[in-house]
């Protein structure tokens, strides 16, 4: 951490330097907070029923009556996209919930106790990190039948292992370090250490590469919905939407276009809010 | 250790690892709901039927047995038969493989000719404009959706300007690099903007490294101490990261190969989950990995050439 010595009479004084957001975390917050009050308020931002059809309204292009469009049942895309949100949200804490805590917990266990734990535990990383992502989640959902909580199962089996190797490393790093000496010859248990000592330095890198896997999540959850392995239709999910327009490009590129932005941007959104928290956290 | 050692015993290491992957194969038909026979030969099969694959697969006994026989086959190269396009999954994959193949490393070359130019410009012009318009590009590329990129490609440059096929492989296999060039490029772009922050990043330490200010100091011209000292030792990690990717661009190519028709193994994998032809999706899943293994063997390779230091003694 950087620091500037200020000099106040005779005493030294060591002031931490403050800390600067960059401008590219403030535009990322700013993104999520959007996506995140359209899920939770859709009602505040939508301006049609988003799955009412309307057949006097098909295939419109983008007007001042509906802002994106209309798709060929005569749905208003614009509204499609609001409620898109709270499905793509969900999938992005859902895809990295289970594996945030499972993974954090494996990776302190494993580090600090190593051993048989640690042997067992690294050939099943190992394997799973031989398999491409994206090919072992559709193997585990083609087994359990498309769905949205199909996908979160598979996704869950599979993406523990990053945040295991992350807390792992850092664990055994934190583990040779004297406070852990010293919380050790104090007398305390081997569980006190690992999670009252250990886990809350160790745990830092897995944090954010939360947020990065949130952006991660949601792509993997709109590309298995353009599939028709995630959200089913009619549920209004990005990637979906996607595929809905897909046989319209020539003619009502609108219909796909939007949901793909606006699944950019949330993506985007999230990367920033990673980076930004990458520089916080980490010290150079 | 020679180099010819050390290549055996990483293949070596690599057994264990090839039975776990095994076994978390033979598990996954078992994630299945009711009996793998009928998953296997579909909802209307005669008794009969059930009965001869219950005798081949050997469901009848317990649960090491099954592996042990699913194994033997495996090594075999017994992968069973697809139920929907009543072939050998073996030969469906032979046949298959070599289009996805192709596709990922044209890929993965489309993508080295995006970043590694864009990296070495915007770590030489650091903190400005270009600096910072490079990055911002490829910082959104992270974000694009594979499928996306491609049914934009496909409209823009197939159906309305027509520079390109909407789909399909060509006649010829040196046609592909016209044909694929879309889906190569969209599957590319992704892969692109991780190599380009890796690349910038090692190309930034390099540069304030100590034998770049000594060759600077020798008077070495600027252009030979960037080829021969900076981008040579920056490329080294990316290498590493490269071959990493190669897996998920494989992953990927499930998705293009989708959008673009190609009929590769990532569009069999998709059709045989919709066709529920389970033998095709445990052998394609199976040949994934073996593949994803062999091109971590060949980056480990690459490594050991591209940096001297860890030249094994």
């Amino acid at each position: 951490m950087s620091s500037s010595t200020v000099n106040v009479g005779a005493a030294t004084v060591v002031r931490r330097k403050r800390l600067t957001v960059k401008p590219t975390m403030i535009l990322g917050i700013g993104i999520v907070a959007t996506a995140l009050l359209m899920a939770i308020f859709p009602s505040l931002f939508a301006t049609h029923d988003p799955n009412k059809f309307d057949y006097g309204a098909i295939l419109q292009a983008p007007s001042a009556a509906h802002w994106f469009g209309t798709d060929n049942f005569g749905r208003d895309v614009f509204s499609r996209v609001v409620h898109g949100a709270r499905t793509d949200l969900q999938i992005a804490l859902f895809t990295t919930l289970f594996p945030f805590i499972f993974g954090t917990l494996i990776g302190a266990l494993t580090g600090y106790f190593g051993r048989w734990l640690d042997a067992i535990f690294g050939r099943i990383v190992d394997v799973v990190m031989v398999f491409p992502f994206l090919i072992l989640v559709i193997a585990i959902v083609a087994m359990l039948g498309p769905g949205l909580k199909n996908m979160f199962i598979a996704v869950s089996i599979v993406g523990w292992v990053y945040y295991a190797r992350l807390v792992r490393g850092e664990t055994i790093v934190q583990k040779r370090s004297d406070y852990v000496s010293a919380a050790k010859v104090m007398g305390y248990s081997p569980t006190r250490v690992v999670f009252r000592h250990i886990f809350p330095n160790a745990v830092t890198p897995a944090v954010v590469y939360w947020m990065t896997d949130m952006s991660l999540g949601i792509l993997l959850g709109a590309s298995l919905g353009y599939l028709g392995l995630g959200a089913q239709p009619p549920t209004a999910e990005w990637g979906v939407m996607v595929a809905d327009g897909k046989n319209f490009m020539t003619t009502a590129p609108w219909i796909s276009t939007f949901p793909g932005l606006v699944l950019t941007a949330v993506g985007v959104g999230f990367s920033l809010v990673g980076d930004g928290l990458a520089d916080i956290l980490r010290p150079k | 250790m020679n180099r010819w050692a050390y290549l055996l015993a990483r293949i070596l290491q690599m057994i264990p690892t090839l039975v776990v992957i095994m076994i978390l194969v033979f598990a996954l038909v078992r994630l299945l709901p009711g009996n793998p026979a009928v998953a296997i030969l579909g909802d209307r099969v005669t008794d009969e039927a059930v009965a001869r694959v219950n005798q081949e697969l050997g469901l009848d006994k317990p649960l090491p047995m099954q592996f042990w026989i699913f194994f033997n086959r495996v090594i075999r190269g017994d992968l069973g038969e697809s139920i929907n396009l009543k072939m050998a999954v073996t030969r469906l994959i032979g046949d298959r493989l070599p289009i996805t193949l192709f596709l990922t490393a044209y890929a993965g070359l489309l993508a080295a000719v995006m970043a590694i130019p864009m990296a070495v410009l915007s770590a030489l012009k650091r903190g400005t404009w270009i600096d910072n318009l490079i990055r911002a590009v490829f910082q959104i590329g992270l974000s694009l959706p594979v499928f996306y990129v491609s049914l934009q490609l496909l409209t823009v440059f197939g159906a309305q300007l027509r520079w390109f096929p909407v789909g399909g492989i060509g006649p010829t296999p040196a046609s592909n690099f016209y044909f694929l060039f879309l889906p190569a490029l969209s599957l590319g772009f992704y892969m692109a903007a991780i190599l380009m922050r890796s690349l910038r990043a090692s190309i930034l330490e390099v540069l304030t490294s100590d034998y770049v200010s000594f060759a600077r100091a020798k008077g070495i011209r600027p252009r030979l101490v960037l080829t021969r000292h900076v981008l040579r030792n920056a490329m080294i990690s990316t290498v590493t990261l490269f071959g990493l990717s190669i897996g998920q661009l494989m992953g990927g190519a499930v998705i293009t190969e989708t959008v673009f028709a190609i009929p590769g193994v990532g569009r069999l994998m998709v059709d045989a989950i919709f066709g529920r032809d389970y033998a095709v999706v445990q052998g394609l899943t199976l040949a994934f990995a073996v593949v994803i293994m062999v091109i971590f063997l060949l980056t480990d390779l690459a490594y050991t050439v591209l940096d001297p230091r860890t030249k094994v003694a």
